[in-house]
């Protein structure tokens, strides 16, 4: 009984909706609400291919999906080097500090998610501190652009997702045999050959799940490009949005969405199979 | 080295934050610009009918959200973890974490046009408001839920439920004086999360959330886009005290209930 309320909820919630996203790829734009012609009419099947022809015809969106696997990649990776180094350096904390330091990593989240990017505006503004403080100090001798640039992009991109990164890491790390550190340490390795030679191959699993853990997200991301990137270089959350939104060509945001899931595939896989295994 | 990235990363995640806040005190009338120490951004957030309605909006949508979603992401984490090899597990299993992991804009085209779909139906949802949203967000809760309950499920076993059935108690019996005192603490976590989630959300909200829904992540969005008011740092400082006022609440709670080597 319960198993049947609950695949009835995934079916309406989750398995519908994505068969629906499938069929509408399918549709053909019209006037009107909703704006397309429904693919199946009467058991017939009177759907187009334009929106795929639109999506290929040159390389805008495919360009808009390369840029968005790149800024991805990039997120994913810097929030690893940092959250890495900072979950050893929490679990160095003495176990009664460790509440407190995860706090303060969740503490300024509650601000909500729109405040913070609201903060980076602010901050990246030409005429924000941020290079307010630079020309102060030399640095520059013109105001840079921050705002609107894939600098400022990357920032917002990082400070949103590293704790997505940093929670998972620390449990994974909090979770590893501190002993066998300490044997080989006994056997007379130094500190940075326990590293290479324990710690590391015994959290790689763990710190590739949190590198697709925020590259798959990362890749849809439409809010933070919106408000700090630059406006030119489309991705494709910005694409499917822009389609829906200002476009109202449904079909087209559809199909592009089944393209940015295609491609987020692999990944979703992978990250899967590491989860399985860790 | 490793604690030196841990205070820059801390300083990171901070700066903006505390810079934010600091600004909030500021006379001027341009977000992030000393003009003199002042209250009167917080005295105009007060007055602020139209963020104080989204926000009370935003904490309703995200309560209704957060209990829908235990109630199904329990359901769904207890059958995941003590259903064993049904048929279609798999398919239950991808479909349960799905919503973790697909694009927010992927999930709230995907609902929306499920909306849209059903009302040409069925003539239900009519257009789309603070039902749609609701549901919106109860999906993605619930997924959170889940993965919690699943975990707590399946690391207390089934021995005490199985002790108690042996004891004579009949299935509601054993549901109400062990299974759920058992699970109450993943829900009121999931819960929490699912809170956050709701409270928090500008993509699935732009999708599925209609005229006279405002939420206060859409009006801060849209108002962002036209340029931050002064208001929204004064807004920061409080959340930041409510958030900080609840991690101490939450810390002697867990003081008074764990004893001292507990």
């Amino acid at each position: 009984m319960i198993r049947a309320a609950a695949s009835a909820w995934l079916a309406l919630l989750v398995a519908v909706p994505l068969l629906v996203v499938g069929v509408i790829a399918f549709a053909v734009p019209d006037q009107g609400l909703p704006p397309f012609r429904l693919p199946i009419v009467e058991g017939r099947w009177v759907g187009g291919n334009e929106s795929w022809g639109v999506l290929t015809a040159d390389d805008f969106y495919l360009a808009a999906l390369l840029r968005s696997l790149i800024v991805a990649g990039a997120t994913a990776g810097l929030c690893l080097a940092l959250a890495y180094p900072m979950a050893l350096g929490m679990l160095c904390l003495a176990p009664a500090r460790r509440p407190l330091a995860l706090a303060m990593v969740v503490l300024p989240l509650c601000i909500g998610f729109v405040l913070r990017m609201a903060a980076w505006v602010g901050l990246l503004r030409d005429s924000g501190p941020l290079n307010q403080a630079l020309l102060a100090m030399g640095v520059i001798s013109a105001p840079i652009q921050l705002l609107y640039s894939t600098t400022g992009l990357l920032l917002g991109m990082v400070h949103s997702y590293l704790p997505l990164a940093l929670l998972p890491l620390y449990a994974a790390l909090a979770a590893r045999d501190v002993r066998l550190e300490e044997a080989a340490a006994d056997l007379g390795a130094g500190p940075f050959t326990v590293f290479r030679s324990i710690t590391l191959p015994g959290s790689v699993q763990a710190a590739g799940a949190a590198f697709l853990l925020v590259f798959i997200p990362a890749a849809g991301e439409f809010v933070i490009p919106a408000l700090l990137g630059a406006p030119d270089a489309l991705l494709a959350g910005g694409a499917i949005w822009q389609e829906f939104f200002t476009a109202r060509d449904w079909p087209l945001a559809a199909a592009a969405s089944i393209a940015l899931l295609t491609a987020l595939l692999p990944p979703l896989l992978l990250w899967q199979r590491l989860g399985q295994r860790g | 080295m490793s604690r030196v990235v841990l205070w820059l990363g801390l300083g990171f995640l901070w700066a903006p934050v505390l810079l934010m806040a600091g600004f909030a005190f500021s006379d001027a009338r341009q977000p992030f610009v000393w003009g003199g120490f002042s209250w009167r951004w917080f005295v105009a957030l007060a007055g602020n009918e139209r963020l104080l309605e989204a926000a009370a909006l935003s904490v309703l949508v995200a309560a209704g959200a957060a209990t829908l979603a235990v109630l199904a992401g329990g359901a769904m984490g207890w059958v995941l973890a003590r259903q064993g090899a049904f048929r279609g597990r798999a398919v239950f299993g991808a479909l349960a974490a799905a919503p973790l992991v697909l694009p927010e804009v992927v999930s709230g085209l995907a609902l929306l046009l499920l909306f849209v779909a059903l009302e040409r139906l069925t003539g239900w949802p009519e257009g789309r408001g603070v039902l749609t949203l609701l549901l919106a967000h109860a999906s993605l809760g619930a997924a959170y839920v889940a993965v919690v309950v699943q975990g707590r499920v399946a690391g207390m076993g089934p021995l005490l439920e199985e002790a108690a059935a042996d004891l004579g108690a009949n299935a509601a019996t054993v549901f109400r004086t062990i299974t759920l005192p058992l699970i109450t603490p993943s829900l009121v976590a999931g819960w929490g999360l699912a809170f956050l989630l709701s409270f928090d959300d500008v993509v699935l909200a732009s999708f599925t959330s209609g005229p006279g829904a405002t939420t206060l992540p859409l009006l801060l969005f849209s108002q962002l886009r036209m340029g931050a008011t002064p208001e929204a740092h004064a807004l920061a400082v409080v959340m930041l005290g409510l958030a900080g006022a609840g991690l101490c609440l939450w810390q002697f709670w867990r003081r008074r209930r764990l004893p001292v080597g507990a």
